[in-house]
């Protein structure tokens, strides 16, 4: 025991020296956190919008005021004619533009109605659907203190709810545990795969195996680190994610961790199967990025739901460990669900283990020889 | 004077499938005694040599290191040998003395025996002075005795060392053969490979492998007299490669 011991805070030396190995472990994940968060995040701050105004009256100029002062637009032109709108859209200034039509207030008192456009970037579709319903909301808004003002009782605008309305935590809720699937996994995997392949390339492997230590020994206090580490990094996603975006875990914390630990786990024992079968440590880092981060990101469900995949993508997922877990860390995280749920991901999780286990041995064994 | 044998290796076959690595190998090594394992790459050298430090099992035969059968007791034979191989061993980004440390740990010594011969060993390379450096900014010929060093820390019974010096230039493998002698001159069986045909004029004696068999084994002497030659390099090249020169003589 004491000679393992010895051998894990070796390989913590190793990981504490190591300015990238740092970076890789904690800087990654923090800043792919705050990335997604604050970056992709799905709702609309500060958005900039042009007005062409062809009336000008009261009404328009309360419209405009009442969609700048919401917090999700800014006022960012005034234009003067229909040419203007091309130009401040291609420059990129304005997200969306908002024309009323002539003689707007006018006709809205005396008909009843009047029409406004609004005009959104489609060549970012997410963008321009959260702007129209937001603008349209702040509109029907506007439409209904018009109207209960007592000023007859026009329909303004008939507004069309294209999306659920969605105050952006939405997005947050999708995200976390993608980062933390994908964040472990990447993780994990890799770095086991790197420090084991590293020990062979520098020729440190031989020796160790020549020593009295174990060869279970030395796998063993090399994960021993980065399951502690992967561990931490976690509760350090869990915190961010909860101070950062308020966003709390609704099930049971000991039963998210308890999950944590088996797709750590899961993830390790890919790292070792990995780097028996890479000689170098260029093999290790390329089968870890190609085989596991891609397919992670695009078939996981991470960002694509794979109930809207063909057949034969549905069945290369289901062999990703990822797909699994993010059902589980969704559940016990935004669904609040017990182990009742997740068992049979639990389950699935479990069995891949065992046998990215049992690979490793087997290969290890068989390199012996 | 009778000495002791500490490596015994009787009819010793390892076969990878078809493929035979060692064919019967018989030889004994002798306490104290530098022992050098020559032979063309691909003779069956690091096979032998892994079975005999424990990490592959032979096929049949029987190997006995340090008194201990190597296909029952590998565990308890890595307990008793030290190890060095031509690429490079020590952690480059820990310092020489968390090197030691961590090499003393794994061979199961107590801190306070690492402490105290740590504190001589570093002394008696004038090493003090780069005890907290990292390996990584220390000369390769440096490294090498270090490495070296470390392999016989524990003070095993038999070091084995495959092909130490390579790389490295002359005056440091002058120095590090010195390092050798004194390894023997304590006790310590040196096991020893190389590529260098004048490093096996320094071995007690020497056994020349060629596919999988040994084809000679005697004193560098007794070998240049028996095939009549000026250099061990000479009796290699006549026992080892007889195709090759007969090529080169047509």
């Amino acid at each position: 025991m004491k000679r393992f011991l010895g051998f894990v805070k070796k390989e913590f030396l190793h990981i504490f020296r190591d300015f990238r190995t740092l970076i890789i472990l904690f800087g990654i994940p923090t800043a792919q956190i705050l990335i997604f968060g604050f970056v992709v995040s799905t709702d609309i701050k500060d958005a900039g919008v042009a007005f062409l105004d062809l009336s000008n009256d009261d009404v328009t100029q309360k419209i405009s005021d009442k969609i700048c002062s919401s917090g999700f637009f800014r006022r960012e032109e005034d234009l003067h004619s229909y040419n203007d709108i091309d130009l401040v859209m291609k420059k990129g200034k304005a997200r969306a533009v908002i024309v009323f039509g002539e003689n707007f207030g006018r006709s809205l008192t005396g008909q009843g109605k009047a029409s406004m456009i609004i005009i959104t970037d489609g060549s970012e579709p997410n963008t321009a659907t959260l702007i129209t319903n937001y603008a349209t909301a702040i509109v029907t808004d506007f439409n209904r203190e018009y109207t209960g003002s007592g000023l007859s009782g026009a329909v303004l605008l008939q507004p069309e709810v294209r999306m659920f309305y969605n105050p952006g935590l939405k997005g947050h809720y999708m995200f976390v545990p993608g980062v933390i699937t994908l964040i472990m996994i990447l993780i994990c995997a890799l770095m086991t795969s790197i420090t084991i392949t590293r020990e062979k390339e520098f020729g440190t492997m031989e020796v160790l195996l020549v020593s009295p230590l174990k060869p279970m020994q030395i796998i063993l206090g090399k994960v021993t680190p980065y399951f502690l580490l992967s561990f931490i990094n976690v509760i350090m996603i869990l915190l961010l994610s909860y101070f950062v975006f308020d966003l709390p875990v609704k099930g049971s914390l000991a039963l998210l961790l308890a999950e944590s630990m088996l797709y750590i786990l899961m993830s390790l024992s890919l790292g070792i199967l990995i780097s028996t079968v890479s000689r170098t440590m260029q093999q290790a880092i390329f089968i870890s990025f190609l085989g596991l981060m891609l397919p992670t990101i695009l078939l996981s469900g991470f960002i694509f739901p794979i109930e809207n995949m063909p057949k034969v993508y549905d069945v290369v997922a289901s062999i990703m460990p990822p797909r699994y877990f993010i059902v589980i860390i969704k559940n016990i995280m935004i669904k609040g669900t017990g182990f009742g749920f997740v068992w049979k991901e639990t389950l699935i999780l479990t069995l891949m283990t065992v046998l990215f286990i049992g690979l490793s041995v087997r290969n290890f064994k068989v390199r012996l020889e | 004077m009778i000495r002791q044998t500490v490596i015994s290796v009787t009819n010793l076959v390892k076969k990878f499938g078809s493929f035979v690595a060692n064919d019967n190998l018989s030889f004994e090594v002798y306490e104290g005694e530098i022992f050098g394992f020559l032979g063309a790459n691909g003779a069956g050298k690091t096979t032998a040599l892994r079975i005999l430090s424990g990490l592959s099992e032979p096929t049949s035969g029987k190997v006995t290191v340090a008194g201990f059968d190597a296909k029952k007791e590998p565990e308890r034979i890595k307990r008793n040998i030290g190890y060095m191989c031509q690429k490079f061993s020590l952690y480059e980004d820990l310092t020489v003395r968390e090197n030691i440390t961590l090499y003393g740990g794994i061979y199961g010594m107590t801190k306070k025996l690492i402490l105290e011969r740590m504190a001589n060993l570093l002394s008696r390379l004038s090493f003090e002075e780069f005890g907290d450096r990292q390996i990584s900014s220390l000369p390769l010929g440096l490294k090498q005795k270090l490495a070296f060093s470390i392999a016989i820390f524990h003070e095993p019974r038999i070091v084995f060392l495959d092909e130490p010096t390579g790389g490295v230039d002359p005056i440091t493998r002058r120095q590090f053969w010195e390092m050798i002698y004194e390894t023997a001159d304590r006790g310590i069986t040196v096991f020893v490979t190389t590529h260098y045909m004048d490093e096996a004029e320094y071995c007690d004696r020497i056994s020349i492998m060629n596919e999988g068999r040994i084809v000679a084994l005697d004193t560098p002497e007794a070998l240049k007299k028996k095939y009549n030659a000026g250099s061990v390099e000479e009796v290699f090249i006549r026992i080892a490669r007889p195709k090759m020169t007969e090529k080169s003589m047509l």
